[in-house]
């Protein structure tokens, strides 16, 4: 039962796009190991920018 | 087993289809629309949409993705499929599919469910998933871009110059649907101004104070648009504040102006992306709410399934049946748009080939069913009150008793009482003439809600419903104009090239200006124009949605052939077929009709006949030349957006000759295939 309401609590944090941070930082372990990641602010504002400069958005 | 349970599915769906469209009489119960819609989305996904997958695009669920090769944590990544699915479905659903319906179900609720239910699962699906497979091949590229590599520079330029106009043209009627649901209600207004410092505050909040913590942000914003409802009840009710937000057409399209303006210019953080994240929790949280209504509820349909409008004499909007009610409902059916979503974000994060369908193919399926859903919230109401609130005073009469002497003549009876006792309800002024569909649909679903959670809070419901409509399409709205602002700003790079540096200030004023003045000239004068701009929008914005799903469905068509599929073609020629007819119709009739509610040249020498004569009070004889040039501008514009569309087809079908001639063609964009194994490794 606690494993399921974990299961669905990631599911909604990943639908949210809650758990982008994290992704991030598991991906940069491993393909950037010993360069400093940005911190959550940069990655945040940066993908913002990256999000809004195509169509993201419909009728 | 299993095909016996499919074969049950196949016996109901053919029995509640059957259902629907033989029922003639008082009424029928809204689960038999449902029940035929789930019907025939299940026999469509688990059959054709299969079958197309495995057999005219061949997905490989051994060859690697480009999120899985270009993997790089941020946008190319390897995503679970119903996690991409809810992203994507995000993306596509807009206001779209809930207004069109609304607006066709002046034929009666049978012909727009058809074409829903029909145009969604062999047209809008293939479409979405083909593109979405296409691109995801081609490293996520663009519509445009696929349409350059593959058809040449003829198609590529077309589809930019498509994307551009249907942009202009999808916002104006947008932002006038938002104007027409906010005007003289000033509880609406005040909720949908409150959504903007909402907004602002959550960027703050996701900038400053708890950096990228999207979920609580977002639900601590949720919970404020709730409150901003209840507030506009507050304001509705105090004497002096509720002059404050009692505006005029004018003004409130103003405000509309320069919001989209100012949207387009401030940093994404501030006011657009925490804007979409409220929007998209919102429209979700609805469109589940709503279903689980339907279902408890069950709702009879008042609305006849055919109605005598069906000969082109509609009061919301002329035209016959064919073609414009395949161009009215255009999302929720087939839209063009999604395929640019297709082509945008969503292949990048794709992790088998296979997932395509589900997503592709899916999305647009639910998209469809939320459209189904607008149907019924408009047609449980009772005929006459729907045509009481969605018919413009051009044709009904301006006064409350015309209004109902008129609609009570074509055989759907209303009083004045009624309509007043309603208004009285839902908390407004009046409800008549509150055309744009945004209205009937909050009264539908404020409806629907309060008989499934609770039958006092009617006017909170229908203040609700206005305010999700209205936060979605400011949504659309804003990311529109920044999106239209890109390509301008490309576009223009190419004259100057300083204008085409997309962080450059003077460059970004220049461009969002001019995109905000094109679609803030249409929007004008649809708020001026005295029969209602959505006459005159709506089927425009029909037309341009459907060019844009034509160019889509060429890319795929050639792409095909190019791959040796010429005998699987017709899986989305025949699709294009439809498309090319009914857009090409809609034109012809929009243009040279001699009616003057359908055809803009018509409506403009007749317009220009009463200004000579003196046939016209001083107001209206103020803004007539106005009308007539923009009636002469949609001609043009009508014609276009045709012309572009069969300069794509004839390209299409000239670069698929000399594949079948065996002559050289562009060459497939197609990445080189890698295998899963090789990058795992």
């Amino acid at each position: 039962m606690k494993q399921r309401l974990l299961d669905l609590w990631r599911l909604v944090r990943a639908l949210a796009t809650d758990d982008a941070y994290e992704r991030y930082l598991d991906h940069h372990r491993h393909a950037h190991a010993g360069a400093a990641p940005l911190s959550r602010r940069e990655f945040y504002l940066g993908e913002q920018q990256r999000k809004w400069t195509g169509v993201s958005r419909c009728c | 087993m299993r095909k016996f349970l499919w074969i049950l599915v196949a016996l109901t769906g053919a029995f509640a289809v059957g259902g629907i469209a033989l029922h003639r009489g008082e009424s029928i119960n809204a689960m038999w629309i449902v029940v035929a819609a789930i019907c025939v989305y299940s026999i469509g996904f688990r059959f054709y949409s299969s079958w197309v997958a495995a057999k005219v695009l061949s997905t490989d669920p051994t060859r690697a993705t480009p999120a899985i090769r270009l993997n790089n944590g941020r946008d190319f990544m390897p995503t679970h499929r119903w996690i991409v699915f809810g992203h994507h479905f995000a993306a596509i659903a807009g206001p779209g599919p809930l207004i069109g319906p609304t607006l066709a179900a002046q034929f009666g609720y049978l012909p727009g469910t058809l074409w829903i239910l029909v145009g969604a699962v062999l047209g809008g699906c293939v479409q979405d998933m083909t593109i979405l497979f296409l691109s995801t091949r081609r490293d996520g590229r663009s519509l445009g871009q696929m349409a350059r590599d593959e058809l040449g520079p003829v198609g590529g330029l077309a589809a930019i110059v498509g994307t551009l106009t249907i942009m202009i043209i999808l916002i104006a009627v947008l932002g006038l649907v938002v104007v027409n649901a906010m005007k003289h209600s000033p509880w609406a207004t005040a909720t949908v101004f409150a959504t903007i410092p909402i907004a602002v505050l959550i960027g703050l909040y996701l900038r400053n104070i708890r950096p990228g913590r999207v979920l609580e942000a977002s639900l601590i914003g949720v919970a404020l648009l709730l409150f901003a409802v209840v507030g506009g009840g507050w304001v509705d009710h105090h004497p002096t504040l509720r002059t404050l937000f009692d505006l005029d057409g004018k003004p409130l399209a103003w405000f509309v102006i320069a919001y989209g303006f100012v949207a387009a210019v401030l940093p994404v953080w501030l006011l657009l992306a925490p804007r979409d994240y409220l929007s998209t929790f919102l429209k979700l949280g609805t469109i589940l709410l709503l279903a689980i209504a339907v279902v408890i509820m069950r709702p009879e349909i008042k609305m006849p399934a055919v109605t005598q409008f069906i000969d082109g004499t509609g009061p919301i909007f002329g035209g016959a049946l064919f073609p414009f009610v395949f161009i009215t409902i255009a999302c929720g059916a087939i839209s063009g748009f999604h395929a640019l979503v297709s082509s945008g974000t969503t292949p990048k994060l794709i992790g088998s080939e296979t997932d395509a369908r589900l997503i592709g193919y899916g999305s647009m399926m639910l998209e469809s069913c939320v459209a189904i859903m607008a149907m019924i919230a408009a047609t449980l109401l009772d005929p006459g009150v729907y045509f009481a609130i969605n018919s413009g005073p051009g044709v009904v009469g301006a006064t409350a008793d015309a209004a109902v002497a008129t609609i009570s003549s074509w055989g759907y009876p209303v009083t004045a009482e009624q309509m007043h006792a309603l208004a009285r309800e839902m908390g407004e002024s009046t409800l008549f003439a509150r055309t744009g569909g945004a209205p009937s649909l909050a009264v539908g679903m404020a409806s629907i809600f309060s008989s499934a959670f609770g039958q006092s809070l009617l006017a909170l419901w229908y203040h609700f419903a206005i305010m999700f409509e209205a936060v979605f399409i400011l949504t659309t709205l804003d990311a529109g104009t920044r999106v239209g602002r890109f390509m301008l700003q490309d576009a223009l790079g190419h004259l100057w090239k300083p204008l085409g540096q997309t962080s450059w200030y003077p460059s970004v004023l220049i461009a969002s200006g001019l995109v905000v003045a094109g679609w803030g000239y249409f929007l004008y004068i649809g708020v001026v124009d005295p029969n209602g701009g959505i006459n005159i929008l709506w089927p425009l914005f029909g037309i341009a949605n459907q060019l844009l799903a034509g160019i889509a469905l060429c890319v795929a068509t050639g792409i095909l052939v190019k791959h040796g599929k010429l005998r699987y073609a017709w899986v989305t020629a025949v699709p294009l077929s439809w498309i090319a007819i009914v857009c090409t119709c809609a034109t012809w009739e929009k243009v040279v009709s001699t009616d003057v509610r359908i055809g803009f040249l018509a409506a403009a020498e007749a317009l220009a006949g009463k200004l000579a004569s003196g046939a016209l009070t001083p107001e209206q004889a103020a803004v007539a030349p106005q009308l007539i040039f923009n009636q002469r501008l949609d001609a043009a514009l009508a014609l276009m957006l045709t012309a572009i569309l069969w300069i794509v087809i004839v390209d299409m079908l000239r670069v698929s000759w000399r594949v079948v001639k065996g002559l050289p063609v562009p060459p497939s964009s197609e990445a080189p295939a890698v295998a899963l194994a090789e990058v795992r490794t």
